[in-house]
């Protein structure tokens, strides 16, 4: 298990580079001055040769990439132009806020579809199965920022509970500075008033992120456990007069997790590329509004970093799940293994 | 392709009149008999008739582009404005008729490049093995750690917001996929005996790859394209969605929907119906490939 889990991380450790590097060069080669975005059009020729010269764009290629994954590697980001502070504290400041949105949805996504999945596995076409169908089909079918913008409106007429815009009632006074994330700080400091107010905050945009998953996954819960259900230790389990709850839920779901598993580290990407959107329409103060924002002022390090930050989340999130797999399922270690 | 496959479709009864269904008849029935597909399959024709034939279609063709009427302007939907008016008093089902334009547009375009390009790099992954392929699958990898969205809004800004430029964004990450789908038949594939039999008999790489295991990544290609078609719609409205696509005059509908968010919700018909628009032609594509799926059983 340990060489397992330190071949993963070499493994993990080389995407990083790649990611980093390929960053680097697209940033490179596509058209359009640095200097001359940072500086704007009303700057002189020379202005815009001395910021070259102080940004190092003048030095030869791999120099630059030197220095720039030097940089990286001491946590150095550059400056943002939009904030002009260092790009690692913005991107600091702003991960909690997604990392709790892109967590919570994680939970919806687990708690919601291997349930509805197993259910409709057990009651294979009947109605409780059919309706599962159609959820899924809806939730794979709506864009993220559609699904988002129908239920801001069902918010605005009918469930004025839920808020439509931002994370926590600025009014409310909480400093999150234990873990960050404001729905788990409330619990511990036991600020029930806190909570609420966070999670009608929350729900509506983590459901809209966590619609295309839900669906995908359902459907992957529901074949892999009909697949499992034929295994003869399975039968044999029966036989032996185990109740059929236990065998669903602690034989059969064990081996039917590995599928949906996958999915959701797979899934993750497109997560956070969604969490995008879905930031930008709920105004959430997170990494990918400020992802958007320096985007749209042409801020170049700051949208690297954004982008860099997002790949390293991608990354290490597929690592916890081979990490998981790895532990129900014994044979994920042996072909992971196999493989390198 | 059209041998026979003696598929005896009447069941156990041998001396019942037997019909034997080509392969292709088997394929077709199997598709027909799955009701979703036929709906999907209805979607997609329509969403492509109406994009062809769009300026005959539209009820007011001049709400295509920067035309105003502000006498109707934030009317609801009515017999005269199916899906009512914009805040500058445009048909909206005129404008969303002339964007899945755009929209099929860019499928074409994102599609048309990608997919050669992938299947190219997967079979040659696939088939030469060793190193070629250590370079081609670590580099594709990388190139799925990157979040989608992020990089081709990165792209896109840098090289200003225009329909050509999501195009070539949405590109330079969609072919991973098909690499990664391809690299994996072929690899399967190998230990086949027609490709063993192909390479005793003194047939070149060109050939084997593209004459024996090309054909048979088809149908998993096809099914492929079609699910893509979808997320291709999907990508390009959300890009413009945050203003970094199609820009305005041109009907496109994720600007018509972020254009429209900003009335909510009041006139809330001038985002849902765009949005509407985009869930109508995914689902298409969508259920549409699930048919193609099932009936040509592959896995993608």
């Amino acid at each position: 298990m340990v060489t397992y889990i330190l071949k993963r991380i070499v493994t993990l450790f080389l995407v990083f580079l790649g990611l980093a590097i390929l960053i680097f060069v697209i940033a490179r080669i596509v058209p359009g001055d640095p200097a001359r975005i940072a500086l704007g059009p009303l700057a002189s020729a020379q202005q815009v040769e001395e910021m070259r010269q102080e940004m190092g764009l003048n030095d030869p290629f791999f120099i630059q990439l030197w220095n720039y994954l030097t940089g990286l590697a001491q946590g150095d980001l550059g400056k943002s132009l939009l904030t002009s502070r260092p790009v690692i504290d913005d991107i600091l400041g702003a991960l909690p806020a997604t990392f709790e949105l892109v967590l919570f949805t994680i939970f919806l996504q687990i708690t919601l579809s291997i349930p509805l999945g197993v259910l409709a596995a057990v009651y294979r076409d009947s109605w409780v199965d059919n309706l599962t169908r159609i959820i899924s089909l809806i939730g794979v079918v709506t864009p993220g920022f559609v699904l988002a913008i129908i239920l801001q409106l069902l918010a605005s007429y009918q469930f004025s509970f839920f808020p439509v815009t931002g994370r926590i009632d600025p009014g409310l006074n909480f400093d999150a500075d234990i873990t960050r994330l404001i729905l788990i700080d409330s619990l511990i400091k036991g600020r029930s008033d806190v909570f609420v107010d966070a999670f009608s905050h929350i729900f509506l945009p983590s459901i809209a992120l966590a619609a295309a998953g839900i669906g995908q996954v359902m459907r992957i819960t529901r074949s892999a456990m009909i697949e499992v259900s034929r295994f003869d230790f399975i039968e044999a389990s029966r036989a032996y007069g185990i109740p059929e709850r236990i065998v669903t839920f602690a034989y059969m779901l064990r081996i039917a997790s590995v599928a949906p598993l996958t999915i959701l580290g797979l899934e993750f990407a497109s997560l956070i590329g969604n969490a995008f959107i879905v930031e930008f329409v709920f105004s959430w103060p997170g990494i990918a509004s400020y992802g958007v924002r320096t985007i749209l002022q042409k801020d170049l390090n700051a949208v690297i970093g954004v982008v860099l930050v997002s790949g390293v989340f991608f990354v290490f999130a597929n690592l916890f799940i081979d990490i998981l797999l790895g532990i129900i399922d014994p044979r994920h270690r042996l072909r992971e293994g196999a493989s390198k | 392709m059209n041998h026979p496959l003696g598929t005896n479709i009447s069941g156990e009864d041998d001396t019942e009149q037997h019909r034997s269904l080509t392969s292709s008849q088997m394929a077709w029935f199997r598709f027909r008999s799955n009701p979703s597909s036929i709906i999907g399959a209805f979607i997609v024709l329509s969403v492509i008739f109406v994009a062809i034939f769009a300026p005959l279609i539209a009820p007011s063709p001049q709400s295509a582009g920067s035309f105003v009427d502000f006498m109707n302007r934030h009317s609801p939907p009515s017999r005269d404005f199916l899906f009512g008016t914009d805040n500058v008093g445009r048909d909206i089902f005129t404008r969303v008729i002339f964007g899945y334009r755009v929209s099929l547009g860019l499928v074409v375009g994102v599609l048309g490049f990608a997919v050669p390009f992938g299947v190219f790099l997967g079979l040659l992954a696939g088939y030469f093995g060793n190193w070629t392929e250590f370079v081609i699958m670590r580099f594709t990898d990388i190139m799925l750690a990157i979040p989608p969205l992020a990089m081709a809004l990165a792209i896109t800004a840098v090289l200003s917001p225009n329909l050509i430029n999501a195009m070539i964004a949405i590109t330079m990450l969609w072919w991973t996929w098909h690499t990664r789908l391809i690299y994996r038949i072929v690899k399967a594939q190998m230990n086949e005996d027609y490709v063993e039999a192909a390479r005793v008999a003194g047939a070149s790489h060109f050939h084997i790859m593209f004459r024996e295991l090309l054909p048979n990544c088809i149908s998993a290609i096809s099914v492929k394209i079609s699910l893509d078609a979808g997320f291709v719609i999907l990508f390009g409205a959300a890009l413009s969605f945050l203003g970094l696509g199609v820009q305005p005059p041109t009907p496109d509908l994720g600007t018509m929907v972020s254009t429209g968010s900003e009335y909510l919700p009041e006139y809330w018909w001038e985002a849902l119906m765009p949005g509407l628009a985009i869930l109508y032609a995914i689902l298409g594509f969508n259920l549409l490939g699930d048919g193609l799926r099932d009936m040509m059983d592959v896995e993608v």
